[in-house]
């Protein structure tokens, strides 16, 4: 049918991603072994989580508040917006944001269920172009095991994800289409675009 | 073989350069509504079809262990056409491997029903297909399609497509009825499959604004992922 080999591949790793990232990281610029231990430790905040036991909205939240404290959503929102990050103003861009970032929570976070009794494994990072790629491993109940990729930069300042791409399938070219197209169907206004944004997901 | 490497070497040529984010879509018009009658499809049909083929969670029912049976046994009807290609393709070790595990499932695996070959002998499925081959053998992916009820393809994997049904081995040791009935097995593993990932069908084609760039988007960048022809890495930084 219109089944794809992958459909479910990029799903809720996209907030397991959400947790890469150090809050206190030290002066010394980001290497392999940090941007390792930074997926490391994200994804054992994350399976925290799905572990908890806690109702899905509250869940959706906790994800939510994950990749805001540990993505660089500044970076996937402006790029995922594409162009039109230019023309919009401060104030437009930061309710845009703050929209998009809730949008994800829910979009990905809905995923949880297919992540219990799952495991990842982290099994090496490699320079790339300005950042770090940390390849992993998914291991999910009765499916082949999945490569999942995880890149890392601390250009913004801190280390933080901005990239995943599971089985080649990228969340940043992913969502860049989707904004694009529900920024289209609002030929171009962005205060429609953030409404949709609220609702989305 | 090689006239059908040609063939889409030609058609390759004919359809332009890919455009932004690598996307080579001349077709885009008609592929739209190939699109619409497949969501739609998908909606009226497929999914309240399938929607009971899974029952999910932790406790697998009778159901779809009958389903995975009936998987099993139609993926394996298929180890000799992907050994073949594997032996196209130049890769010596998967074409013994796919040789072996068909021969065990054959056989302990009572007709293909069970895999014991992955459970038992470290012989998993080495998936590959002649589209496969043509990208071996240089020849380029040509524009993107959505065929019908198939879904998502180039012209270099709807090639590969039908010469698949055209080499397969098993043609010399089945007859036609048979050969269809593994065709059939495979499509209603596909219909599982449906069910499984039923949640990531219905986000995409179902949840998305533009579901046939989505669609698109996702199944070539996981297509070139297989076929070791991925473009490079986005840095959003250095935009």
């Amino acid at each position: 049918m219109t089944l794809m080999p992958n459909e479910t591949r990029r799903g809720f790793l996209g907030l397991i991603g959400a947790g890469i990232a150090l809050t206190a990281m030290p002066a010394q610029a980001l290497d392999t072994a940090q941007a390792s231990s930074l997926v490391q430790k994200s994804l054992d905040e994350v399976y925290a989580v799905i572990n908890s036991g806690q109702p899905s909205a509250q869940m959706y939240k906790s994800f939510e508040a994950i990749f805001a404290r540990y993505a660089d959503v500044d970076i996937i929102a402006r790029s995922a917006l594409g162009p039109a990050a230019r023309q919009a103003s401060p104030a437009e861009f930061e309710a845009y944001k703050q929209a998009f970032q809730g949008y994800i929570g829910r979009k990905y976070g809905k995923r949880f269920r297919e992540f219990v009794g799952s495991k990842i494994e982290v099994t090496g990072a490699r320079p790339v172009k300005s950042f770090f790629a940390v390849t992993s491993v998914a291991y999910l109940k009765g499916r082949s095991p999945m490569e999942v990729e995880w890149h890392v930069s601390d250009k913004s300042g801190k280390s933080r994800y901005f990239n995943i791409i599971i089985e080649g399938v990228n969340m940043l070219a992913s969502e860049r289409a989707e904004v694009g197209a529900m920024l289209a169907r609002r030929k171009g206004d962005m205060a429609g675009l953030t409404a949709d944004l609220q609702k989305a997901g | 073989m090689i006239l059908a490497a040609t063939a889409i070497a030609g058609l390759a040529a004919c359809s332009g350069n890919p455009g932004a984010e690598g996307i080579n879509d001349p077709y885009e018009p008609m592929n739209r509504q190939v699109h619409a009658f497949n969501r739609g499809l998908d909606a009226n049909v497929i999914k309240p079809a399938t929607s009971g083929m899974s029952s999910g969670g932790d406790k697998p029912g009778v159901g779809s262990y009958a389903l995975q049976g009936i998987g099993n046994f139609g993926s394996n009807l298929a180890q000799p056409g992907k050994a073949l290609n594997h032996v196209l393709q130049g890769r010596a070790e998967p074409a013994v491997k796919t040789t072996f595990r068909f021969l065990v499932n054959s056989t302990l695996g009572l007709a293909g029903f069970l895999d014991p070959a992955t459970a038992d002998f470290a012989l998993p499925e080495q998936d590959t297909d002649f589209g496969q081959t043509l990208a071996v053998w240089g020849v380029p992916e040509g524009a993107y399609l959505e065929l019908p009820l198939l879904g998502p393809s180039t012209e270099r994997d709807t090639v590969g497509r039908v010469v698949d049904l055209v080499i397969d081995p098993m043609h010399a040791v089945l007859n036609l009825d048979e050969w269809l009935i593994g065709l059939g097995a495979r499509a209603v593993s596909k219909a599982g499959e449906r069910a499984r990932f039923s949640d990531s069908v219905d986000s995409i084609l179902h949840e998305s604004a533009d579901s046939y760039a989505q669609t698109r988007l996702i199944w070539l960048q996981h297509r070139r992922h297989e076929l070791g022809e991925e473009g490079d890495e986005i840095d959003p930084y250095a935009e």
